[in-house]
Protein backbone atom coordinates (compact mmCIF):
# COMPACT_ATOMS: atom_id res chain seq x y z
CA UNK A 1 0.00 0.00 0.00
CA UNK A 2 2.89 2.32 0.79
CA UNK A 3 4.32 1.70 -2.65
CA UNK A 4 0.93 2.27 -4.26
CA UNK A 5 0.58 5.59 -2.40
CA UNK A 6 4.06 6.64 -3.42
CA UNK A 7 3.35 5.77 -7.06
CA UNK A 8 -0.01 7.56 -6.99
CA UNK A 9 1.50 10.76 -5.57
CA UNK A 10 4.47 10.51 -7.91
CA UNK A 11 2.08 10.29 -10.85
CA UNK A 12 0.09 13.31 -9.67
CA UNK A 13 3.29 15.33 -9.17
CA UNK A 14 4.66 14.28 -12.54
CA UNK A 15 1.57 15.28 -14.47
CA UNK A 16 0.21 18.28 -12.56
CA UNK A 17 -1.75 19.68 -15.49
CA UNK A 18 -3.46 16.37 -16.23
CA UNK A 19 -4.16 15.91 -12.54
CA UNK A 20 -5.67 19.39 -12.22
CA UNK A 21 -7.70 18.70 -15.36
CA UNK A 22 -8.98 15.42 -13.88
CA UNK A 23 -9.91 17.03 -10.56
CA UNK A 24 -11.55 19.98 -12.36
CA UNK A 25 -13.48 17.65 -14.66
CA UNK A 26 -14.75 15.56 -11.77
CA UNK A 27 -15.44 18.75 -9.79
CA UNK A 28 -17.37 20.51 -12.54
CA UNK A 29 -19.28 17.38 -13.55
CA UNK A 30 -20.37 16.83 -9.96
CA UNK A 31 -21.03 20.57 -9.64
CA UNK A 32 -23.52 20.42 -12.54
CA UNK A 33 -25.15 17.42 -10.93
CA UNK A 34 -24.95 19.14 -7.53
CA UNK A 35 -26.72 22.26 -8.81
CA UNK A 36 -29.53 20.11 -10.10
CA UNK A 37 -29.60 18.22 -6.80
CA UNK A 38 -29.74 21.55 -4.94
CA UNK A 39 -32.78 22.62 -6.97
CA UNK A 40 -34.34 19.20 -6.38
CA UNK A 41 -33.64 19.34 -2.63
CA UNK A 42 -35.25 22.78 -2.35
CA UNK A 43 -38.19 21.76 -4.52
CA UNK A 44 -38.73 18.66 -2.40
CA UNK A 45 -38.46 20.89 0.67
CA UNK A 46 -41.14 23.16 -0.72
CA UNK A 47 -43.39 20.17 -1.48
CA UNK A 48 -42.79 18.82 2.01
CA UNK A 49 -43.80 22.26 3.34
CA UNK A 50 -47.04 22.02 1.40
CA UNK A 51 -47.60 18.49 2.63
CA UNK A 52 -47.27 19.83 6.19
CA UNK A 53 -50.65 21.40 5.61
CA UNK A 54 -52.32 18.05 4.94
CA UNK A 55 -54.80 17.73 7.80
CA UNK A 56 -58.09 15.96 8.42
CA UNK A 57 -60.86 17.76 10.29
CA UNK A 58 -63.53 15.51 11.80
CA UNK A 59 -66.60 17.50 12.85
CA UNK A 60 -68.26 16.30 16.04
CA UNK A 61 -72.03 16.05 16.48
CA UNK A 62 -73.42 18.63 18.86
CA UNK A 63 -74.12 17.27 22.31
CA UNK A 64 -71.38 14.63 22.25
CA UNK A 65 -70.05 14.30 25.81
CA UNK A 66 -66.47 15.60 26.17
CA UNK A 67 -65.37 12.32 27.83
CA UNK A 68 -66.42 10.37 24.73
CA UNK A 69 -64.43 12.74 22.56
CA UNK A 70 -61.37 12.47 24.82
CA UNK A 71 -61.44 8.67 24.70
CA UNK A 72 -61.97 8.71 20.92
CA UNK A 73 -59.09 11.18 20.55
CA UNK A 74 -56.80 8.68 22.26
CA UNK A 75 -58.04 5.93 19.93
CA UNK A 76 -57.43 8.10 16.87
CA UNK A 77 -54.02 9.11 18.20
CA UNK A 78 -53.11 5.42 18.25
CA UNK A 79 -53.68 5.03 14.49
CA UNK A 80 -50.25 4.29 12.91
CA UNK A 81 -50.81 7.06 10.35
CA UNK A 82 -51.62 9.72 12.92
CA UNK A 83 -49.02 12.15 14.22
CA UNK A 84 -51.29 14.24 16.45
CA UNK A 85 -54.95 14.82 17.32
CA UNK A 86 -56.22 18.16 18.58
CA UNK A 87 -59.67 18.59 20.02
CA UNK A 88 -61.12 21.99 19.09
CA UNK A 89 -64.19 22.92 21.12
CA UNK A 90 -67.05 24.94 19.68
CA UNK A 91 -65.84 28.04 21.57
CA UNK A 92 -62.27 27.63 20.35
CA UNK A 93 -63.56 27.22 16.80
CA UNK A 94 -65.47 30.48 17.07
CA UNK A 95 -62.53 32.38 18.57
CA UNK A 96 -60.26 31.07 15.85
CA UNK A 97 -62.76 32.04 13.15
CA UNK A 98 -63.03 35.54 14.55
CA UNK A 99 -59.26 35.90 14.54
CA UNK A 100 -58.49 34.30 11.23
CA UNK A 101 -61.47 35.22 9.05
CA UNK A 102 -61.18 38.97 9.29
CA UNK A 103 -63.85 39.67 6.65
CA UNK A 104 -66.47 37.81 8.73
CA UNK A 105 -65.36 39.25 12.07
CA UNK A 106 -68.40 41.61 12.37
CA UNK A 107 -70.80 38.83 11.49
CA UNK A 108 -69.34 36.45 14.11
CA UNK A 109 -69.47 39.24 16.74
CA UNK A 110 -73.23 39.69 16.32
CA UNK A 111 -74.10 36.01 16.70
CA UNK A 112 -76.41 34.97 19.54
CA UNK A 113 -75.58 31.27 19.17
CA UNK A 114 -72.31 29.59 18.06
CA UNK A 115 -72.93 27.92 14.66
CA UNK A 116 -69.50 26.23 14.56
CA UNK A 117 -69.20 22.60 15.60
CA UNK A 118 -66.43 21.12 17.71
CA UNK A 119 -63.86 19.09 15.76
CA UNK A 120 -60.88 16.80 15.92
CA UNK A 121 -57.91 18.06 13.88
CA UNK A 122 -55.84 15.10 12.81
CA UNK A 123 -52.31 15.50 11.46
CA UNK A 124 -50.56 12.61 9.73
CA UNK A 125 -47.00 11.37 9.82
CA UNK A 126 -44.99 12.70 6.78
CA UNK A 127 -44.99 9.35 4.96
CA UNK A 128 -48.81 9.17 5.15
CA UNK A 129 -49.49 12.65 3.82
CA UNK A 130 -51.08 11.55 0.56
CA UNK A 131 -54.60 11.22 -0.82
CA UNK A 132 -54.87 7.44 -0.42
CA UNK A 133 -53.79 7.39 3.22
CA UNK A 134 -55.85 10.48 4.07
CA UNK A 135 -58.91 8.71 2.65
CA UNK A 136 -58.20 5.56 4.70
CA UNK A 137 -57.96 7.60 7.90
CA UNK A 138 -61.06 9.63 6.94
CA UNK A 139 -63.07 6.43 6.45
CA UNK A 140 -61.95 5.17 9.84
CA UNK A 141 -62.94 8.48 11.47
CA UNK A 142 -66.39 8.34 9.86
CA UNK A 143 -66.99 5.04 11.66
CA UNK A 144 -67.17 6.87 14.95
CA UNK A 145 -70.93 7.45 15.59
CA UNK A 146 -70.40 10.98 16.89
CA UNK A 147 -68.47 12.13 13.83
CA UNK A 148 -70.75 14.08 11.52
CA UNK A 149 -68.39 14.76 8.66
CA UNK A 150 -64.71 14.53 7.73
CA UNK A 151 -62.99 17.08 5.46
CA UNK A 152 -59.41 16.94 4.22
CA UNK A 153 -59.28 18.76 0.89
CA UNK A 154 -59.21 15.61 -1.20
CA UNK A 155 -58.72 17.36 -4.54
CA UNK A 156 -55.90 19.49 -3.19
CA UNK A 157 -54.06 16.47 -1.78
CA UNK A 158 -54.53 14.57 -5.04
CA UNK A 159 -53.03 17.49 -6.92
CA UNK A 160 -50.13 17.55 -4.49
CA UNK A 161 -49.65 13.81 -5.06
CA UNK A 162 -49.53 14.32 -8.82
CA UNK A 163 -47.03 17.14 -8.44
CA UNK A 164 -44.84 14.99 -6.22
CA UNK A 165 -44.95 12.05 -8.65
CA UNK A 166 -44.13 14.34 -11.58
CA UNK A 167 -41.31 16.02 -9.67
CA UNK A 168 -39.93 12.62 -8.70
CA UNK A 169 -40.05 11.33 -12.28
CA UNK A 170 -38.61 14.43 -13.94
CA UNK A 171 -36.03 14.76 -11.17
CA UNK A 172 -35.08 11.10 -11.51
CA UNK A 173 -34.72 11.22 -15.31
CA UNK A 174 -32.77 14.50 -15.35
CA UNK A 175 -30.70 13.36 -12.37
CA UNK A 176 -29.77 10.08 -14.07
CA UNK A 177 -28.96 11.97 -17.30
CA UNK A 178 -26.71 14.42 -15.44
CA UNK A 179 -25.04 11.58 -13.55
CA UNK A 180 -24.51 9.63 -16.79
CA UNK A 181 -22.94 12.63 -18.54
CA UNK A 182 -20.72 13.24 -15.50
CA UNK A 183 -19.66 9.58 -15.48
CA UNK A 184 -18.80 9.59 -19.19
CA UNK A 185 -16.76 12.80 -18.92
CA UNK A 186 -14.95 11.59 -15.83
CA UNK A 187 -14.38 8.15 -17.42
CA UNK A 188 -12.77 9.78 -20.48
CA UNK A 189 -10.52 11.91 -18.27
CA UNK A 190 -9.36 8.92 -16.26
CA UNK A 191 -8.81 6.98 -19.47
CA UNK A 192 -6.52 9.79 -20.64
CA UNK A 193 -4.47 9.34 -17.47
CA UNK A 194 -4.24 5.61 -18.08
CA UNK A 195 -3.23 6.05 -21.71
CA UNK A 196 -0.65 8.65 -20.68
CA UNK A 197 0.92 5.99 -18.49
CA UNK A 198 0.50 3.11 -20.93
CA UNK A 199 4.26 2.71 -21.31
CA UNK A 200 4.69 2.48 -17.56
CA UNK A 201 1.93 -0.13 -17.32
CA UNK A 202 3.58 -2.15 -20.10
CA UNK A 203 6.90 -2.05 -18.24
CA UNK A 204 5.27 -3.03 -14.96
CA UNK A 205 3.70 -6.05 -16.63
CA UNK A 206 6.94 -6.86 -18.40
CA UNK A 207 8.84 -7.16 -15.14
CA UNK A 208 6.19 -9.37 -13.58
CA UNK A 209 3.74 -7.06 -11.84
CA UNK A 210 0.36 -8.64 -11.19
CA UNK A 211 -2.76 -6.91 -12.50
CA UNK A 212 -3.82 -5.99 -8.99
CA UNK A 213 -0.43 -4.42 -8.35
CA UNK A 214 -0.75 -2.37 -11.55
CA UNK A 215 -4.29 -1.33 -10.61
CA UNK A 216 -3.59 -0.20 -7.03
CA UNK A 217 -1.85 3.15 -7.66
CA UNK A 218 -4.45 4.03 -10.31
CA UNK A 219 -7.29 3.26 -7.93
CA UNK A 220 -5.70 5.34 -5.23
CA UNK A 221 -5.05 8.17 -7.66
CA UNK A 222 -8.62 7.95 -8.96
CA UNK A 223 -10.06 7.97 -5.44
CA UNK A 224 -7.90 10.93 -4.45
CA UNK A 225 -8.86 12.92 -7.53
CA UNK A 226 -12.49 11.97 -6.94
CA UNK A 227 -12.24 13.18 -3.35
CA UNK A 228 -10.74 16.52 -4.42
CA UNK A 229 -13.29 16.77 -7.26
CA UNK A 230 -16.13 16.09 -4.82
CA UNK A 231 -14.88 18.77 -2.43
CA UNK A 232 -14.49 21.20 -5.35
CA UNK A 233 -18.07 20.44 -6.45
CA UNK A 234 -19.44 21.16 -2.97
CA UNK A 235 -17.48 24.42 -2.81
CA UNK A 236 -18.73 25.48 -6.24
CA UNK A 237 -22.30 24.61 -5.26
CA UNK A 238 -21.90 26.66 -2.09
CA UNK A 239 -20.55 29.66 -4.03
CA UNK A 240 -23.38 29.29 -6.56
CA UNK A 241 -25.93 29.04 -3.76
CA UNK A 242 -24.62 32.12 -1.92
CA UNK A 243 -24.41 34.18 -5.13
CA UNK A 244 -27.92 33.14 -6.18
CA UNK A 245 -29.34 34.03 -2.81
CA UNK A 246 -27.49 37.34 -2.71
CA UNK A 247 -28.59 38.47 -6.17
CA UNK A 248 -32.14 37.06 -6.18
CA UNK A 249 -34.69 39.86 -6.43
CA UNK A 250 -37.31 38.08 -4.33
CA UNK A 251 -37.50 36.40 -0.97
CA UNK A 252 -35.15 33.40 -1.00
CA UNK A 253 -34.82 33.05 2.74
CA UNK A 254 -36.47 29.63 2.60
CA UNK A 255 -33.76 28.20 0.35
CA UNK A 256 -31.53 25.64 1.98
CA UNK A 257 -28.09 24.26 1.15
CA UNK A 258 -27.21 20.57 1.36
CA UNK A 259 -27.14 19.12 4.84
CA UNK A 260 -24.04 17.33 6.17
CA UNK A 261 -25.29 13.95 4.94
CA UNK A 262 -25.88 15.25 1.43
CA UNK A 263 -22.47 16.96 1.33
CA UNK A 264 -20.86 13.69 2.41
CA UNK A 265 -22.83 11.89 -0.29
CA UNK A 266 -21.50 14.22 -3.02
CA UNK A 267 -17.90 13.84 -1.81
CA UNK A 268 -18.29 10.06 -1.48
CA UNK A 269 -19.82 10.01 -4.99
CA UNK A 270 -16.67 11.74 -6.23
CA UNK A 271 -14.47 9.12 -4.55
CA UNK A 272 -16.60 6.27 -5.92
CA UNK A 273 -16.65 7.72 -9.43
CA UNK A 274 -12.87 8.13 -9.28
CA UNK A 275 -12.46 4.57 -8.05
CA UNK A 276 -14.90 2.93 -10.46
CA UNK A 277 -13.68 5.04 -13.38
CA UNK A 278 -10.08 4.02 -12.67
CA UNK A 279 -10.99 0.39 -12.13
CA UNK A 280 -12.87 0.30 -15.41
CA UNK A 281 -10.24 2.20 -17.41
CA UNK A 282 -7.24 0.27 -16.09
CA UNK A 283 -9.10 -3.02 -16.34
CA UNK A 284 -9.97 -2.33 -19.94
CA UNK A 285 -6.41 -1.30 -20.69
CA UNK A 286 -4.96 -4.39 -19.00
CA UNK A 287 -7.21 -6.65 -21.05
CA UNK A 288 -5.76 -5.18 -24.22
CA UNK A 289 -2.04 -5.18 -23.40
CA UNK B 1 14.51 -24.59 -20.31
CA UNK B 2 12.68 -23.39 -23.46
CA UNK B 3 10.92 -25.82 -25.77
CA UNK B 4 8.98 -25.06 -28.95
CA UNK B 5 6.83 -28.04 -29.88
CA UNK B 6 5.52 -27.79 -33.45
CA UNK B 7 4.37 -24.23 -32.84
CA UNK B 8 2.26 -22.26 -35.28
CA UNK B 9 1.01 -18.76 -34.71
CA UNK B 10 -1.59 -16.90 -36.72
CA UNK B 11 -2.54 -13.43 -35.53
CA UNK B 12 -6.09 -12.08 -35.37
CA UNK B 13 -5.54 -10.19 -38.65
CA UNK B 14 -4.84 -13.52 -40.38
CA UNK B 15 -1.07 -13.05 -40.69
CA UNK B 16 0.72 -16.36 -40.18
CA UNK B 17 3.85 -15.58 -38.16
CA UNK B 18 5.13 -19.08 -37.35
CA UNK B 19 4.64 -22.44 -38.95
CA UNK B 20 5.56 -25.72 -37.30
CA UNK B 21 8.49 -24.34 -35.29
CA UNK B 22 10.26 -26.80 -33.00
CA UNK B 23 13.49 -26.41 -31.04
CA UNK B 24 14.85 -26.87 -27.55
CA UNK B 25 17.11 -24.46 -25.69
CA UNK B 26 18.75 -26.13 -22.68
CA UNK B 27 20.02 -24.47 -19.52
CA UNK B 28 23.00 -22.13 -19.96
CA UNK B 29 22.83 -21.76 -23.74
CA UNK B 30 23.33 -18.55 -25.74
CA UNK B 31 21.14 -18.52 -28.85
CA UNK B 32 20.92 -16.06 -31.71
CA UNK B 33 17.63 -15.74 -33.52
CA UNK B 34 18.29 -14.36 -36.96
CA UNK B 35 16.29 -13.64 -40.08
CA UNK B 36 14.82 -10.74 -42.02
CA UNK B 37 12.15 -8.46 -40.63
CA UNK B 38 8.89 -10.38 -40.43
CA UNK B 39 10.68 -13.74 -40.39
CA UNK B 40 9.19 -14.57 -36.98
CA UNK B 41 11.93 -13.60 -34.48
CA UNK B 42 9.75 -11.25 -32.44
CA UNK B 43 6.86 -13.72 -32.55
CA UNK B 44 9.10 -16.33 -30.96
CA UNK B 45 10.08 -13.90 -28.21
CA UNK B 46 6.43 -12.85 -27.71
CA UNK B 47 5.43 -16.47 -27.28
CA UNK B 48 8.20 -17.03 -24.74
CA UNK B 49 7.09 -13.97 -22.76
CA UNK B 50 3.48 -15.15 -22.85
CA UNK B 51 2.28 -12.09 -24.77
CA UNK B 52 0.49 -14.49 -27.07
CA UNK B 53 -0.66 -18.08 -26.96
CA UNK B 54 0.37 -20.37 -29.82
CA UNK B 55 -2.37 -21.14 -32.36
CA UNK B 56 -1.23 -24.76 -32.32
CA UNK B 57 1.52 -26.69 -30.60
CA UNK B 58 2.97 -25.56 -27.30
CA UNK B 59 5.83 -23.53 -25.87
CA UNK B 60 7.33 -24.63 -22.54
CA UNK B 61 9.30 -22.02 -20.63
CA UNK B 62 10.91 -22.83 -17.32
CA UNK B 63 8.11 -25.20 -16.38
CA UNK B 64 5.25 -23.07 -17.76
CA UNK B 65 3.08 -24.20 -20.66
CA UNK B 66 2.31 -21.10 -22.70
CA UNK B 67 -0.64 -22.74 -24.51
CA UNK B 68 -2.46 -23.15 -21.22
CA UNK B 69 -1.05 -20.09 -19.44
CA UNK B 70 -3.65 -18.20 -17.41
CA UNK B 71 -3.53 -14.48 -16.74
CA UNK B 72 -2.76 -15.30 -13.09
CA UNK B 73 0.32 -17.30 -14.09
CA UNK B 74 1.64 -14.66 -16.48
CA UNK B 75 3.34 -12.50 -13.79
CA UNK B 76 4.96 -15.64 -12.34
CA UNK B 77 6.37 -16.50 -15.77
CA UNK B 78 7.58 -12.94 -16.30
CA UNK B 79 9.49 -13.06 -13.02
CA UNK B 80 11.47 -15.96 -14.47
CA UNK B 81 12.44 -13.86 -17.49
CA UNK B 82 14.56 -10.81 -18.07
CA UNK B 83 13.55 -8.87 -21.16
CA UNK B 84 15.55 -6.28 -23.05
CA UNK B 85 14.34 -4.27 -26.06
CA UNK B 86 15.92 -2.29 -28.85
CA UNK B 87 14.28 0.92 -27.57
CA UNK B 88 15.35 0.27 -23.93
CA UNK B 89 11.88 1.02 -22.51
CA UNK B 90 13.13 2.87 -19.49
CA UNK B 91 10.89 5.14 -17.45
CA UNK B 92 12.10 8.62 -18.35
CA UNK B 93 11.14 10.24 -15.05
CA UNK B 94 13.10 7.77 -12.94
CA UNK B 95 16.83 7.60 -12.38
CA UNK B 96 18.84 4.55 -13.42
CA UNK B 97 18.65 3.09 -9.91
CA UNK B 98 14.92 3.83 -9.65
CA UNK B 99 14.31 2.08 -12.96
CA UNK B 100 16.12 -0.99 -11.70
CA UNK B 101 14.52 -0.84 -8.26
CA UNK B 102 11.10 -0.61 -9.91
CA UNK B 103 11.48 -4.19 -11.18
CA UNK B 104 12.09 -5.36 -7.62
CA UNK B 105 9.31 -3.27 -6.12
CA UNK B 106 6.62 -4.56 -8.48
CA UNK B 107 7.53 -8.12 -7.59
CA UNK B 108 7.07 -7.38 -3.90
CA UNK B 109 10.72 -7.48 -2.83
CA UNK B 110 11.42 -6.43 0.77
CA UNK B 111 12.28 -2.70 0.78
CA UNK B 112 15.41 -3.16 2.89
CA UNK B 113 17.10 -5.44 0.35
CA UNK B 114 16.36 -3.27 -2.69
CA UNK B 115 19.17 -0.64 -2.53
CA UNK B 116 21.83 -3.30 -2.08
CA UNK B 117 20.57 -5.48 -4.93
CA UNK B 118 20.21 -2.48 -7.23
CA UNK B 119 23.74 -1.26 -6.61
CA UNK B 120 25.11 -4.76 -7.08
CA UNK B 121 23.49 -5.20 -10.48
CA UNK B 122 24.38 -1.66 -11.60
CA UNK B 123 27.98 -2.42 -10.67
CA UNK B 124 27.75 -5.62 -12.69
CA UNK B 125 26.71 -3.70 -15.82
CA UNK B 126 29.32 -1.00 -15.16
CA UNK B 127 26.98 1.83 -14.24
CA UNK B 128 27.40 2.19 -10.49
CA UNK B 129 28.72 5.71 -11.03
CA UNK B 130 25.62 6.79 -12.92
CA UNK B 131 22.98 5.39 -10.60
CA UNK B 132 21.43 8.82 -10.05
CA UNK B 133 21.36 9.76 -13.73
CA UNK B 134 18.09 9.98 -15.65
CA UNK B 135 17.82 8.10 -18.96
CA UNK B 136 18.07 11.37 -20.93
CA UNK B 137 21.45 11.98 -19.31
CA UNK B 138 22.81 8.62 -20.49
CA UNK B 139 24.13 7.46 -23.86
CA UNK B 140 22.29 4.76 -25.81
CA UNK B 141 24.73 2.10 -24.68
CA UNK B 142 24.35 3.18 -21.05
CA UNK B 143 20.57 3.18 -21.30
CA UNK B 144 20.70 -0.36 -22.66
CA UNK B 145 22.91 -1.35 -19.73
CA UNK B 146 20.32 0.05 -17.34
CA UNK B 147 17.67 -1.98 -19.18
CA UNK B 148 19.85 -5.08 -18.83
CA UNK B 149 20.36 -4.34 -15.13
CA UNK B 150 16.60 -4.07 -14.71
CA UNK B 151 16.18 -7.38 -16.55
CA UNK B 152 18.77 -9.06 -14.32
CA UNK B 153 17.87 -7.70 -10.93
CA UNK B 154 15.37 -10.46 -10.18
CA UNK B 155 18.01 -13.10 -11.09
CA UNK B 156 16.00 -14.64 -13.93
CA UNK B 157 17.27 -17.92 -15.43
CA UNK B 158 16.41 -16.63 -18.93
CA UNK B 159 17.28 -13.32 -20.58
CA UNK B 160 15.48 -12.37 -23.80
CA UNK B 161 16.98 -9.60 -25.90
CA UNK B 162 15.08 -8.25 -28.88
CA UNK B 163 17.56 -6.41 -31.12
CA UNK B 164 19.38 -5.06 -28.05
CA UNK B 165 22.07 -3.41 -30.18
CA UNK B 166 19.77 -2.13 -32.91
CA UNK B 167 19.96 1.49 -31.71
CA UNK B 168 23.61 1.49 -30.68
CA UNK B 169 26.84 2.51 -32.37
CA UNK B 170 29.58 -0.03 -32.93
CA UNK B 171 31.43 0.61 -29.69
CA UNK B 172 28.30 0.46 -27.56
CA UNK B 173 27.21 -2.65 -29.46
CA UNK B 174 30.45 -4.40 -28.55
CA UNK B 175 30.07 -3.37 -24.92
CA UNK B 176 26.48 -4.56 -24.62
CA UNK B 177 27.24 -7.80 -26.43
CA UNK B 178 30.19 -8.47 -24.16
CA UNK B 179 27.92 -7.88 -21.17
CA UNK B 180 25.37 -10.39 -22.51
CA UNK B 181 28.16 -12.93 -22.95
CA UNK B 182 29.26 -12.43 -19.36
CA UNK B 183 25.71 -12.88 -18.18
CA UNK B 184 25.48 -16.11 -20.15
CA UNK B 185 28.80 -17.24 -18.71
CA UNK B 186 27.14 -17.02 -15.30
CA UNK B 187 24.64 -19.70 -16.37
CA UNK B 188 21.75 -17.55 -17.65
CA UNK B 189 20.11 -18.61 -20.90
CA UNK B 190 20.34 -15.71 -23.36
CA UNK B 191 18.10 -15.60 -26.41
CA UNK B 192 19.03 -12.69 -28.65
CA UNK B 193 17.10 -11.70 -31.75
CA UNK B 194 19.36 -9.74 -34.06
CA UNK B 195 19.96 -8.53 -37.60
CA UNK B 196 23.62 -8.01 -36.84
CA UNK B 197 25.36 -10.90 -38.55
CA UNK B 198 28.79 -9.56 -37.61
CA UNK B 199 27.99 -10.32 -33.98
CA UNK B 200 26.73 -13.77 -34.91
CA UNK B 201 29.92 -14.55 -36.80
CA UNK B 202 32.14 -13.41 -33.93
CA UNK B 203 31.16 -16.39 -31.80
CA UNK B 204 30.24 -20.01 -32.14
CA UNK B 205 26.98 -19.61 -30.26
CA UNK B 206 23.95 -21.48 -31.45
CA UNK B 207 22.11 -19.71 -34.27
CA UNK B 208 18.51 -20.33 -35.27
CA UNK B 209 17.62 -18.71 -38.57
CA UNK B 210 14.03 -18.04 -39.49
CA UNK B 211 12.39 -17.35 -42.81
CA UNK B 212 8.66 -16.83 -43.37
CA UNK B 213 7.86 -18.20 -39.94
CA UNK B 214 9.88 -21.37 -40.27
CA UNK B 215 13.25 -22.48 -38.92
CA UNK B 216 15.51 -22.75 -41.96
CA UNK B 217 18.76 -23.23 -40.09
CA UNK B 218 19.74 -24.36 -36.62
CA UNK B 219 23.47 -24.53 -35.96
CA UNK B 220 22.94 -27.26 -33.39
CA UNK B 221 21.96 -29.53 -36.28
CA UNK B 222 24.61 -27.91 -38.51
CA UNK B 223 22.38 -28.72 -41.45
CA UNK B 224 20.16 -26.21 -43.21
CA UNK B 225 16.49 -27.15 -43.14
CA UNK B 226 15.10 -27.03 -46.63
CA UNK B 227 12.33 -24.50 -47.10
CA UNK B 228 9.19 -25.98 -48.66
Amino acid sequence: MRLASREAFRSIRRTPLLSILSVATIGFSLFTFGLFALVAVNFQGALAGLAERVELVAFVLRGTPPETITIASQDVGAFPEVLSVTYVTEEEALTRAQEELVEFREMYRDLTANPLPASLEVRLHPEYRNAAQAQVVAERLRNFPFIEDVRYGQEWIERLDRLRTLAGLVGGVIGVAFAAVALVIIGVTIRMTVLYRAEEIAIMRLVGATNSFVRRPFLLEGALKGLLGGILAVLLCWVGFVLFRATGGFDLAGLVFFNAGQVTMIVVSGVLIGLVGSLFSVGRHLRHV
Amino acid sequence: MIKFLDVSKTYANGAQALRGVSFHIPRGQFVFLTGHSGAGKSSILSLITGDYHPTSGDVRVSGFSIAGLSSRELPKLRRRLGIVFQDFRLLEHRTAEENVAFALEVTGARPEIIPNKVMKVLTRVGLAGKARAYPRELSGGEQQRVAIARALVNDPPILLADEPTGNLDERATRGVFQLLREINAGGTVVVMATHNLDLVRQTDYRTIELRDGQVVFDSVDETPVAAP
